[in-house]
């Protein structure tokens, strides 16, 4: 069966005649695009705005610790006593270095004497009814144990701290582990 | 004896007398005025060294204001025992004039040796300079800690009952009023 002759179609000159459709287009897409800046520019400014005012809305309630205005004399702190707790604090999670449970103004620490240590060293604490200062602060840095106790563990109170009698400054519901 | 040697007798007791309360009264006055604060610290190795640490301590700055001076704690308030210890200083001039502590270095090394005489001679008098402060009858163990209670209450109760003192004060309260000396071992009896 012979082929029928096709009709040769139209030749078709993009460059010389755009459709009225491409142009429309063309000038659709370029007014999308615009509309498109306009929207992400509002966006931007509108969250920039509610960011702006939240984080005012957020500041005007943090409270200075301190409490007053710049120009206004600071509150007097509030009296604070180191505790004497007979027997120790508990500690709050396993390995805290334990807290001291006594004054330490007295006691110097410096590099000719550490006055801690003369109730909490291994040759003092039975007399002096104190803990004895754990036997990994006699282990230096290679681990073998010493007869002093270990420049890494010299300063005491770098780890074991007093405690004073004050509330929080920031009301918390912090426990320790049990 | 006539009336002429009487006269002069008189005369020459009435002048020992006077003469000898002004030399007596004067001799004390000198003694008291190497019995300050100002005379200890006019010495620059005392002024440098253990008068500045002894201002950090509680027997000069503390609540009530009430602070000891130098020879509050190292000078005898008895007159004899004062007298014996201002010979003794003697001794200290003549270091003063070697220049044996004359550097922060020398009196560092020299400190424990110097700390152990202090030591000696407070354990010797059973701590008699602390005690004209500090007494067991005056003492309220209430009001102190916990710890510093259950230290004294035996030797508190000793004192009460007049019994002898077990332990005197300098035993366990070295290095109060200055800083104890590099080498000092808490375990020693010194």
């Amino acid at each position: 069966m012979p082929l029928k002759p096709q009709h040769p179609q139209p030749r078709t000159n993009s460059i010389e005649a755009p459709g009225p459709d491409r142009r429309s287009v063309k000038h659709m897409s370029i007014k999308v695009m615009r509309e498109k800046g306009m929207k992400k520019i509002a966006t931007v400014t509108i969250t920039a705005l509610s960011v702006l005012l939240y984080s005012a809305l957020a500041l005007s309630e943090v409270k200075s610790l301190r409490g007053e205005d710049l120009s206004a004399m600071a509150k007097n702190p509030q009296h604070m006593e180191i505790i004497n707790a007979k027997g120790g604090f508990e500690r709050s999670y396993k390995l805290q270095p334990p807290m001291v449970p006594h004054e330490v103004d007295k006691y110097e620490i410096n590099l000719k004497v550490n006055e801690c240590l003369s109730c909490h060293s291994g040759t003092t604490y039975e007399e002096k009814h104190a803990p004895k200062v754990g036997e990994s602060h006699y282990e230096s840095r290679d681990g073998t144990t010493q007869q002093t106790i270990s420049s890494r563990r010299y300063f005491c109170n770098q780890c074991h701290a007093p405690q004073l009698s004050t509330d929080p400054l920031v009301q918390n519901k912090f426990q320790g582990a049990k | 004896m006539n009336d002429k040697t009487k006269r002069s007798a008189t005369i020459l007791v009435g002048i020992g007398i006077v003469v000898g309360i002004i030399l007596w009264g004067g001799f004390n006055t000198a003694m008291e005025m190497t019995n300050t604060e100002e005379f200890c610290i006019s010495c620059h190795e005392m002024e440098e060294n253990v008068y500045q640490e002894l201002q950090e301590t509680v027997h000069f700055t503390n609540r009530t204001g009430v602070r000891a001076t130098c020879p509050d704690c190292h000078v005898p308030k008895e007159w004899i025992h004062k007298f014996v210890r201002k010979i003794q200083a003697s001794n200290e001039l003549y270091h003063k004039m070697l220049g044996t502590i004359d550097t922060p270095e020398k009196f560092e090394a020299k400190r424990l040796e110097l700390a152990q005489h202090v030591w000696a001679s407070m354990k010797k008098t059973d701590s008699r300079e602390c005690r004209n402060c500090h007494k067991f009858v005056s003492m309220d163990l209430d009001k102190q800690t916990p710890r510093s209670a259950d230290e004294h209450d035996p030797h508190y109760w000793d004192a009460i009952d007049g019994k002898e003192p077990q332990k005197t004060c300098i035993d366990c309260h070295k290095g109060i009023a200055h800083s104890l000396p590099a080498g000092y071992d808490p375990a020693k009896q010194y």
